[in-house]
């Protein structure tokens, strides 16, 4: 291996090391907010609580649609992988139109709720609760504009193996939203209707 | 016509008003002219943007974190001062400052002098001094580093900014709602410190991940983890706090912006909201940011102590054992901080027993010391009276903080002079010293020649007996009952020792004066202190197998590690001389000022939160996302050095 190629290998893998630690500074960001949400859960000011205002079915299809997502994704990967330009910008678009499906779903629960008066500055649950499940959207909505220049990058580069290591982050990246998503569907939506 | 969309709440009704803050507000944009105008007179504009602006550069980011960190020592100074006058004149009716702007002076003291001068100053050493320590050629990510920096600027830039317009926040340097709750604290002042904080925390949270790559891959070919110098090992444990505190500080900050600026109920006392999550959690970040400040300084320490006394160090591997024992309790003592908020006993008891076993491995760094310096032949250089200062303040502060692990104990000196006494002690006795020390020992490197070593030990002396004169009364006044923050007393038998303080502070103030008269000195005297060994110290680490001042690709030859304390063993044996073949190319990063225009964007972001200015926050917002993009898919961002152009530039560096 010459120098600069060994050059560029570790540069690969340092920014691979660096990506997960992001990602665990990531889950503390999170474990935040979640300690926050089961402390202030009950802080429902007289407003609706969690088994009022959720509805188990339609948070089905948000987890179905994210998680075949990751999916996709991971599909693309191997295509990249195998370096079908094609292939991957196919399975990366559907990654994409999946993930803005579940955006659009969040967004209309949220808008529902703000509708029928249940905004985020009505108590501290619902601010906990908008806070929490935003945050995990908002890095939805960051994966989404990452993947888009990332199809913009290969179709214009192809399958090269700087794109192969772009993309590996960002499937990294994307696996951990849903991973989160695992979390918010049990603690948030799941013990939210039992108790 | 209603202009709220454009310009938010900006209005002249936050102008300063009262004659102090007017002054400051007056003569900090005079200043700032005042500069712009010399660095176009002296045409050195050019110079500034392509040496400094855009480096990618480890030292010279360092140096640059090290200037804003020695400007805001002074700024936060220069608040203490003001403080300690007040509370020694507050019987003879002279009235300094008012209650409100007692408080927005000791809220912009403490929240300067940790993020903007103890950060700064951290992340400046450790740029300067870790890669050429690790036999790197540079930090991880070169670009990431200048992010960091320039954020960290930013936040600068906003917290001084509120001085100037729309006051400092009131409400300490925490932030404790719901006092900085939307109630309390309609005004911008709050949103100043959240969004300075927040824009910095963010830079130091990245920094953190940057180091510990570092650390973890750009070591020296041979260097194995226990090989590497101790000072390596502290910033790595520090390093690895920050990655675990700082993300709870990004959350914290954000909950209590979405209070403020969206009017939620996290930390309210009304509508569910739960002011202590917000304490529980800020200390969750807040007590792990106290060692993060102090373990960096007991590496350095380590490193300057081994040097003069000309031993190895005692205890390497203990040290290591320590470090990673002070990493994990860090993050199971926070509620220490509030024994009176009414856990109940058994909380409180076990935070009590956690908060005293730190004590242990605290103590045993304090022992590998002394025994380093036992049988040693001590060179008493200024970097050493540091040490020396410090072993004594930090040992009376650390003695006075197992006192307060006591929670019947803590009830009584809780928010008390005590306390204040205490964490100055910890603060300045530590982590200060132990920076202050790492300045003078380090400087040679940076600079190619020494610091004038007897003014150095001056500004220790100074400090030192400063430091007893200011802060031993507040132990006997808090032990008397004196409440810290408060403007004013009615007990007369207080004023003595209020008086002694303030001349203490004073004392501190001659010290941090010649400091800088140092520094003005030696550069004044370079010729004379020029350092042309590269090595000033016979010091036994890497960096000092380098010349003077380092060169920007660190290592022409990247070194091979066989053992601890390479640098002194090797001199041991013979240095020999590197041959003509032993030269490869090597790939350095291009400057870029994409750095800085992120966080100018991302201080927008902060100043349209401030003042409600939305346009400029969606604005700067996708100006940053755009920048990201750019960056992350750019594959052309480095050149190549060839092995011939790099023999030439190392014989010109040894000549």
């Amino acid at each position: 291996m010459t120098s600069h190629a060994a050059h560029l290998k570790e540069k690969a893998e340092k920014a691979s090391l660096g990506f997960w630690l992001y990602l665990m500074t990531d889950i503390m960001v999170f474990a935040s907010l979640f300690a926050t949400y089961v402390i202030l859960r009950n802080g429902t000011n007289g407003g609706p609580a969690s088994q009022d205002i959720f509805n188990l079915e339609f948070v089905m299809v948000e987890t179905f649609l994210l998680l075949v997502s990751s999916f996709t994704s991971g599909l693309a990967y191997l295509a990249v992988r195998r370096g079908l330009k094609r292939r991957a910008l196919v399975l990366l678009g559907t990654t994409i139109a999946l993930g803005i499906g579940f955006l659009t779903l969040e967004l209309y629960e949220f808008g529902e709720l703000i509708l029928a008066g249940h905004g985020p500055a009505h108590s501290a649950f619902l601010s906990a609760f908008f806070t929490l499940v935003g945050t995990h959207g908002l890095h939805i909505l960051i994966g989404i504009i990452w993947a888009i220049a990332l199809g913009d990058y290969i179709s214009k580069h192809g399958t090269s193996p700087d794109a192969l290591r772009k993309f590996s982050l960002f499937v990294v990246f994307w696996h951990f939203l849903d991973l989160v998503w695992i979390f918010i569907f049990t603690i948030v939506y799941l013990l939210g209707i039992i108790s | 016509m209603d202009w709220s969309w454009l310009i938010g709440r900006l209005s002249p009704e936050y102008l300063p008003k009262d004659p102090v803050t007017l002054g400051a507000a007056i003569g900090m944009p005079i200043a700032i002219i005042g500069i712009l105008l010399a660095i176009t007179y002296f045409k050195k504009w050019s110079y500034i943007w392509n040496e400094w602006v855009t480096t990618l550069d480890a030292k010279k980011i360092g140096i640059m974190y090290m200037g804003i960190a020695i400007l805001m020592l002074l700024r936060g100074g220069a608040d203490a001062l003001m403080l300690r006058a007040q509370t020694a004149l507050a019987q003879t009716g002279i009235e300094l400052f008012n209650t409100q702007t007692f408080q927005e002076v000791f809220t912009a003291h403490g929240s300067i002098m940790i993020f903007f001068v103890g950060m700064g100053a951290m992340f400046g050493l450790i740029n300067m001094a870790l890669p050429l320590m690790l036999g790197a050629r540079d930090v991880a990510y070169p670009f990431l580093n200048s992010v960091s920096f320039w954020l960290f600027f930013a936040g600068m830039v906003i917290i001084n900014a509120s001085l100037v317009f729309g006051g400092f926040s009131n409400g300490g340097w925490l932030g404790y709602p719901p006092l900085t709750g939307l109630e309390y604290n309609p005004g911008p002042g709050v949103d100043y410190w959240i969004w300075a904080l927040q824009i910095a925390g963010i830079g130091s949270l990245l920094s953190g991940i940057n180091f510990t790559v570092t650390i973890l891959k750009n070591r020296a070919p041979g260097m194995t983890l226990m090989k590497m110098p101790i000072f390596a090992w502290s910033v790595l444990v520090a390093m690895v706090l920050v990655m675990l505190a700082f993300p709870v500080l990004t959350a914290t900050l954000g909950m209590l912006a979405l209070d403020r600026v969206a009017g939620m109920h996290f930390f309210t006392s009304d509508a569910g909201g739960n002011p202590m999550m917000y304490i529980n959690l800020i200390w969750a970040w807040g007590h792990p940011e106290v060692y993060i400040l102090v373990l960096p300084a007991f590496g350095i320490f380590s490193e300057i102590v081994a040097t003069f006394a000309r031993k190895r160090l005692f205890g390497y591997t203990t040290m290591v054992a320590a470090l990673i024992a002070i990493m994990f309790l860090s993050f199971v003592v926070w509620q220490h901080h509030f024994f009176t908020m009414g856990a109940g006993a058994n909380v409180n008891a076990f935070f009590g027993i956690m908060t005293m076993i730190i004590a242990i491995p605290t103590g045993v760094k304090l022992f590998n010391w002394i025994f380093t310096m036992y049988k040693g032949r001590t060179k008493f250089t200024a970097p050493m009276i540091w040490f020396m200062c410090f072993a004594v303040t930090f040992t009376i502060g650390g003695v006075t903080g197992v006192l307060m692990a006591v929670p019947a104990l803590d009830f009584q000196v809780h928010n008390t002079m005590f306390l204040v006494a205490h964490f100055h002690n910890v603060i300045i006795g530590g982590v200060l010293f132990g920076y202050f020390a790492g300045i003078y020992y380090w400087w040679p490197k940076l600079f190619g020649f020494t610091l004038h070593d007897g003014l150095g030990k001056l500004s220790a002396y100074a400090w030192q007996v400063g430091f007893i004169l200011a802060f031993i009364p507040l132990y006997i006044l808090g032990l008397m009952g004196a409440a810290r923050r408060i403007n004013t007393y009615d007990d007369p038998s207080w004023v003595p020792l209020f008086i002694v303080s303030g001349v203490g502070v004073g004392v501190i103030g001659i010290g941090a004066g010649l400091m800088i008269l140092s520094m003005v000195y030696s550069i004044w005297k370079r010729k004379k202190l020029a350092d042309t060994t590269g090595d000033p110290w016979d010091g036994r680490t890497l960096e000092w197998s380098v010349p003077s001042p380092a060169p920007f690709y660190n290592f022409a030859i990247t070194p091979t590690v066989t053992r601890r304390d390479e640098w002194w063993y090797r001199k041991k044996d013979g240095v020999a001389q590197p041959k003509r073949e032993d030269y490869k190319d090597i790939e350095l990063p291009k400057n870029t000022a994409e750095g800085v225009y992120i966080a100018i964007a991302t201080g927008m972001i902060g100043f349209g939160f401030i003042w409600h200015i939305w346009w400029m926050v969606a604005v700067a917002l996708i100006v940053v996302i755009a920048f990201v993009i750019r960056r992350s898919f750019n594959d052309d961002t480095e050149y190549t050095i060839t092995a011939d152009e790099l023999y030439q530039l190392d014989r010109k560096a040894r000549a």
